[in-house]
């Protein structure tokens, strides 16, 4: 087994009395997307600033391809490559500068092909200042892989671009992974998260509260899968004691079963709207998703 | 092309494209010199004795005190220099090279004054050049030194105009400027001993124009190269990455230390 890209362990950082890191443990391999998940301030940012060297650690050891991000900055930089939640570039600067300005001070030449493929290419002549919001997030991401890093960090990568952009952000990190970077994601966009992501750590108030691939997590939870079904007549089919079911809800014509036993509660409703003389419009059988799981461990109140 | 040199050929563009930068590094003293130059050479003959070097040296100041410290404190809370860190760019280039080519803008300013001033305005021509330029250059590198110190300290954009304008407004007026510091009154001699374009305009006079000074040219002149030193040492120890960082590796009023070689020469008044 190759040695992990990226290793925290035991890491502690306070800012006066309120704890942003308390004793969090994780290591990303090589070729794996890992999804740091967690409520505004649970402890996200903090970790990646102080892989980035942004920010020291009150205690703990963090490693970013065995560099230690306190001592040795210029070997980091080589290693990592990181898009920032908040950050900026000169407003005069323009696109195709800021290209070649960074290549030049990581010593690799510009690469117009992922101005390009990020669909900057309009904007090659555009000041920085002028840039949209999802423009200036894709020029940030164009720039951190750059040098083709051995570890990228992407804080909330895809906060405010179109439905496009973000795919090709995704098809990028995939591309990314398959050429053997490691990627640590930290982001609130759970269905980015599960479908990205090979594991995922859930963090709340500084600890993860749990680790493992997205199927693991939501295996961990309550255990249920929610079948919904509708008939032609609309009944209310929730009052049917069913095998499995461990509670039901109604909602625009859909009766909803949270169930144990799908397979037995699939079988049941279906005889029972067959004895009915009732027509099935539609049947769903939904495994609770990763969003749900984290509700569950925020504490967060669920959607029916 | 290596990054020192991008790096320096994109701030020196920026110092022509942004507005504000090109107001201060060329618009403002330019146009305040040919106003100089047109209204007080009628209203005070006099003024042309001194005009060459005085309006060099406010070239210098506009760009460095006023135009230097705020894009320094503005990217700072932008977070550019955040962005600048994590892709390589070491903390000496973020601050060492808008420092060098401001300097650049405002010597070429300086200079189109000192060389158009004769020629236009009757301004006295000095007896060295290379003595004059000499000066200057190292004037420029004084004065960016407090550019930056200021950029470096200052918290926020507001904080940063009062630093600027405490340093240049007493210049103009005490500086030796617009009035001869042999004929301020002895205390405000102290004050402005500790102005850089006091020692910058004693220095001249002494070193190119070869006329009595106040402060002997050769300690002016060690001065302001002192002052240089320290103050681009002292904020490249103040520089801070980041306004969100709480943790400072000195306290700003470390700043007050590049005075020391400015406040040495009172003992020479």
């Amino acid at each position: 087994m190759t040695d992990p890209a990226v290793i925290v362990q035991d890491f502690r950082k306070r800012y006066g009395e309120v704890v942003a890191a308390d004793g969090i443990n994780f290591e990303v391999q090589p070729g794996e997307i890992f999804g740091l998940l967690g409520p505004n301030g649970a402890g996200k940012t903090t970790t990646l600033e102080c892989l980035e060297g942004i920010r020291f650690p009150d205690s703990g050891t963090l490693r970013v391809m065995g560099i230690d991000p306190r001592r040795d900055g210029r070997r980091l930089r080589d290693a990592l490559g990181v898009q920032l939640q908040a950050s900026g570039l000169p407003g005069d600067m323009l696109v195709e500068e800021a290209m070649r300005f960074f290549c030049a001070y990581h010593g690799v030449d510009p690469r117009p092909d992922l101005i390009e493929r990020l669909g900057l290419a309009e904007k090659r002549r555009s000041p920085y200042r002028k840039l949209s919001t999802g423009q200036q997030r894709r020029l940030a991401l164009a720039l951190a892989v750059v040098h083709r890093p051995k570890v990228v960090l992407l804080d909330e990568p895809t906060a405010g671009l179109d439905v496009a952009t973000r795919a090709e952000l995704h098809a990028l990190a995939s591309e990314l992974r398959g050429q053997g970077a490691a990627i640590l994601l930290a982001t609130h966009d759970m269905a980015e998260a599960e479908k990205l992501a090979d594991r995922v750590a859930i963090l709340l108030r500084g600890a993860i509260v749990a680790q493992g691939t997205p199927r693991q997590l939501t295996a961990a939870g309550a255990g249920w899968t929610r079948v919904s079904i509708r008939t032609e007549s609309e009944q209310d089919l929730t009052t049917v004691p069913l095998p499995g079911v461990e509670r039901t809800s109604r909602g625009e014509g859909y009766s909803v079963f949270f169930s144990r036993s799908p397979g037995e509660t699939v079988t049941a409703l279906l005889r029972e709207v067959e004895r009915r003389g009732d027509t099935l419009i539609d049947l769903r059988v939904e495994r609770p998703s990763l969003e749900e799981r984290f509700l569950q461990l925020t504490g967060q109140p669920e959607a029916a | 092309m290596n990054a020192f040199s991008y790096h320096f050929g994109f701030e020196f563009k920026t110092g022509l494209r942004n507005s504000n930068l090109l107001l201060l590094n060329y618009l403002f003293p330019l146009a305040f010199y040919l106003f100089m130059g047109a209204v007080m050479t009628r209203i005070n003959p006099g003024f042309g004795d001194s005009m060459v070097p005085a309006m060099s040296i406010f070239a210098i100041l506009t760009a460095t005190i006023l135009g230097l410290p705020s894009p320094l404190v503005e990217d700072r809370e932008a977070g550019v220099f955040r962005s600048f860190k994590i892709n390589a760019v070491p903390a000496v280039s973020i601050l060492l090279i808008p420092a060098l080519t401001t300097i650049f803008h405002g010597l070429i300013a300086a200079t189109l004054i000192a060389l158009t001033a004769p020629l236009l305005f009757g301004g006295v021509a000095p007896a060295s050049w290379p003595a004059l330029f000499g000066v200057l250059l190292v004037t420029a590198f004084a004065c960016g030194g407090i550019g930056c110190l200021i950029g470096v300290v200052s918290t926020n954009s507001r904080a940063t105009i009062l630093w600027s304008q405490l340093i240049f407004l007493p210049s103009m007026l005490l500086g030796g400027l617009m009035v001869p510091v042999s004929v301020l009154p002895a205390s405000v001699r102290w004050i402005s001993a500790l102005l850089p374009s006091t020692q910058a305009m004693q220095a001249i006079a002494g070193l190119a124009y070869r006329q009595p000074t106040v402060i002997p040219p050769g300690a002016a002149l060690a001065a302001l190269a002192g002052g240089a030193l320290l103050s681009f040492g002292l904020a490249t120890y103040l520089f801070n990455w980041d306004s969100r960082n709480a943790s400072r590796r000195g306290h700003p009023a470390l700043a007050l230390l590049a005075w020391i070689p400015y406040a040495l020469t009172l003992l020479l008044i």
